[in-house]
C-alpha cells in the first residue's frame, strides 16, 4: 500500500487575506517521484500554495499531509527539517555569503553543531564542517557552479542564480522539492538545461513540484499537471490530456 | 576560519604581546586594558548587530549586572573571584533570554526600546540600592585580579591577562562566524524568510545571539570591576551603550576585526585628543562624522576594499567581466 500513498496531500485547503480567497477549498494529492506541474493564471494561488506547503503561509482551514504527516501549524524551519525544500520565483539568496556557503546554508537541518561547537571548532564540529564541505562540493558539481563557488551569489547571471537556488534546495537532501518558476528570466537554451536539471533531480529519486509559466517546460518534464483558478482545481491529468481540456483552454483565453 | 584570519590573529598577538615591551608608562597600559575590555562587549554586539540585524543601546546594563555582581559577591560575600565571574556571566545570560523572548520575536525595532528601557531601570537599581550597590557614590574595595593567589597588582600584568581574555572572545568568536552557527545567523541577517524555509529556526538564533552578546558584555563587567576595584553606576549609563555601538558602527559592521579596530581606536582616541585640550570633544565628533561620511561600512571593510582594489587593481575588474 506504501507505493499508492500520496508523498503529499491535502484536503480542502483555504487561505484568505482578507476577503481574498488565494486558497479555495483545495484538494489534491502528488505521489512520490513524480514530478507535478501546478499551473494556472496569475493569481490563481499558486506561489499561495508553495508557501503554505512551506509553512510561510498558514492555510486557514483544510488539511495538508507529508507522507502521512500533518504540516498544519508546522514553522518553516520544522517542515525543512521533515524534507521539503525550495527554491522562489523573486530569487531569494543569501547575498552576504558566497555561492558555496549558500549551499552549505542548506544543509542547516541535517547537521547538528551550535554556538558551542562551533566556537569551540572541536573535532567534532570539524568532521561535521568537512562532511557540509564534501556535499557543498557535490552539489557544486551537478549544478554546474564549480568555477563560481567562492563568489558572492548575488554577483553570478540569473540562470546560475537559480541553479544556486536549486542546489541550496537539494542540499538539504529533501523528499520532496518546490520550485517555484525556476526558467523566470531565463533564455531558451538556459531553460533546456534547467529542465534536463529538473530530471535529473527527480532521478535522485525525489519528488518535485513545479510552479511555472513556461508551457513548453511543463509539459515536457511533468508527469502530471495541476491547474489552478481562482485558488480551486479546475483540471488535473496527464500533461497531453491537459493540453486538451476545455476548461483549462476558458482559463488560459477566456470564451 | 580562513588563511586570512590566521595571519590577522598572528599579527593581531604579536603586536599585543610586544606593546608592552615599547609601552613604559602605566596609564598608556590602562587605556589599553580598557579597550581590551571594550573588545569584548564590542565582539558580542558585532554578533548581535551584524549577524542577527538587531539593534541593542543596553549593553551597559549588561556590562554593569557582570561589574555589580562580581563586586557584590566577592566583596560583600567573600565569595571566589573566578566562580563569581562565571556566575555573574550566567546570571546576566538569564536576564537577557527573559528580555529576548517577548522582544526579538517582535519585528523591527523593539529590542532597541527594550533595551534601552532595561538599561535606565539597571541604572536606577544601582542607583536607588544603596544599601547593596553603594548608591551613587559607587562600591570600593573590591578584590583584584588574581591568577591562583597571584595577585596582578599593576597594570602591566593585567595587561597581558585581558589580552589574553580579549584575544580568546576574538578566536571563538572568528571560529563561531565560520561555523554552521554562523553562516545561519548570517543568512537570518540577510533574508530571514529564505533561512527559515531552509531549516533555520531564526527564533531561536535570535535569542541565543543575543543572550551570547549580553553575556560576553557581563564578562568585560566583572574583569573592569576586579581591575578598577571599584565601580560605581556612571559607568553604566546609556552613554557607555551608546559608545560600543558607536564602535561597532566605526569599526565596521558585521566584521569581527572591524569591532575590534573600532573599539581600539574609540578608546584610545579620546586619549590622544587631550593634545588639542578643550576642542577634544569637538574633534572627536568632527572624527566620527568624516568616517561615517567617507567609509559609511566602518572603517576597517573602507580601508581593506581600498588596499584590495589598489593591490588587484585590473584583476579584479577581468573577474567580473569572465563568464
Amino acid at each position: 500500500m506504501s507505493e499508492t500513498r500520496p508523498l503529499l496531500e491535502s484536503r480542502n485547503l483555504t487561505l484568505r487575506f482578507g476577503g481574498l480567497e488565494a486558497l479555495n477549498a483545495l484538494s489534491f494529492s502528488v505521489p512520490p517521484g513524480q514530478i507535478a506541474a501546478i499551473i494556472g493564471p496569475n493569481g490563481a494561488g499558486k506561489t499561495s500554495l508553495l508557501n503554505v506547503v512551506s509553512g510561510v503561509y498558514c492555510a486557514g482551514a483544510g488539511d495538508i499531509f507529508f507522507d502521512g504527516v500533518p504540516l498544519n501549524g508546522l514553522k518553516p524551519f520544522q517542515i525543512a527539517a521533515l524534507g521539503i525544500h525550495r527554491t522562489y520565483q523573486q530569487i531569494q539568496l543569501f547575498a552576504n555569503l558566497t555561492v558555496r556557503e549558500n549551499i552549505m546554508v542548506g544543509m542547516h537541518p541535517l547537521t547538528r553543531s551550535g554556538f558551542l561547537l562551533g566556537m569551540l571548532h572541536l573535532p567534532r564540529e570539524r568532521r561535521e564542517e568537512k562532511r557540509i564541505r564534501d556535499r557543498a562540493e557535490e552539489l557544486l558539481d551537478f549544478f554546474e557552479l564549480r568555477g563560481k563557488a567562492d563568489w558572492p551569489a548575488t554577483h553570478i547571471p540569473v540562470a546560475e542564480q537559480r541553479r544556486l537556488e536549486m542546489a541550496r534546495a537539494l542540499a538539504g537532501d529533501p523528499r520532496l522539492v518546490l520550485l517555484d518558476e525556476p526558467v523566470a528570466g531565463l533564455n531558451i537554451r538556459e531553460t533546456e538545461a534547467m529542465g534536463d536539471l529538473v530530471l535529473k533531480v527527480k532521478k535522485t529519486g525525489r519528488t518535485v513540484i513545479l510552479v511555472e509559466h513556461n508551457m513548453h517546460l511543463v509539459m515536457g518534464i511533468s508527469d502530471r499537471v495541476i491547474v489552478l483558478r481562482h485558488g480551486s482545481k479546475i483540471a488535473e491529468g496527464r500533461p497531453e490530456e491537459i493540453q486538451k481540456d476545455s476548461r483549462v483552454i476558458e482559463a488560459y483565453l477566456g470564451k | 576560519m580562513g588563511k586570512k584570519n590566521k595571519t590577522y590573529l598572528l599579527f593581531y598577538a604579536l603586536a599585543i604581546g610586544l606593546l608592552p615591551l615599547i609601552l613604559t608608562n602605566s596609564y598608556h597600559l590602562m587605556v589599553l586594558n580598557i579597550a581590551a575590555l571594550n573588545i569584548i562587549v564590542v565582539i558580542g554586539l558585532t554578533l548581535l548587530l551584524g549577524y542577527a540585524g538587531q539593534i541593542s543601546l543596553g549593553h551597559a546594563a549588561f556590562f554593569g549586572l557582570g561589574a555589580y555582581l562580581s563586586a557584590v559577591l566577592t566583596t560583600t560575600y567573600a565569595l571566589p573571584l573566578w566562580p563569581t565571574l562565571i556566575l555573574a556571566m550566567i546570571i546576566t545570560g538569564m536576564i537577557a533570554y527573559v528580555i529576548g523572548i517577548p522582544t526579538l520575536k517582535l519585528e523591527g525595532h523593539y529590542l532597541v526600546m527594550a533595551t534601552l528601557g532595561f538599561n535606565v531601570i539597571i541604572y536606577i537599581v544601582m542607583v536607588q540600592l544603596d544599601s547593596v550597590t553603594g548608591g551613587p557614590s559607587g562600591f570600593a574595595g573590591i578584590p583584584r585580579l588574581a591568577v591562583g593567589g597571584w595577585v596582578l597588582d599593576s597594570d602591566r600584568k593585567v595587561y597581558y591577562l585581558l589580552w589574553l581574555v580579549s584575544g580568546g572572545v576574538l578566536l571563538l568568536a572568528l571560529n563561531l562566524v565560520h561555523s554552521r552557527a554562523g553562516r545561519a545567523m548570517a543568512a537570518l541577517s540577510h533574508n530571514e524568510i529564505a533561512a527559515r524555509c531552509s531549516g533555520v529556526d531564526v527564533e531561536a538564533f535570535k535569542i541565543k545571539i543575543f543572550v551570547t552578546s549580553a553575556v560576553l558584555a557581563s564578562l568585560a563587567g566583572s574583569l573592569y570591576a576586579h581591575y578598577l576595584t571599584f565601580v560605581s553606576p556612571g559607568s553604566f549609563s546609556i552613554f557607555y551603550s551608546l559608545q560600543v555601538v558607536t564602535m561597532v558602527l566605526i569599526g565596521g559592521m558585521g566584521s569581527l576585526w572591524g569591532a575590534a579596530f573600532g573599539a581600539i581606536l574609540l578608546t584610545v582616541l579620546p586619549e590622544l585628543l587631550h593634545a588639542v585640550k578643550e576642542y577634544n570633544v569637538l574633534v572627536y565628533g568632527l572624527i566620527l562624522m568624516v568616517v561615517l561620511i567617507f567609509f559609511p561600512q566602518g572603517l576597517f571593510p573602507g580601508i581593506a576594499g581600498i588596499l584590495s582594489r589598489r593591490k588587484e587593481g585590473s584583476l579584479s575588474v577581468r573577474k567580473q567581466g569572465a563568464p
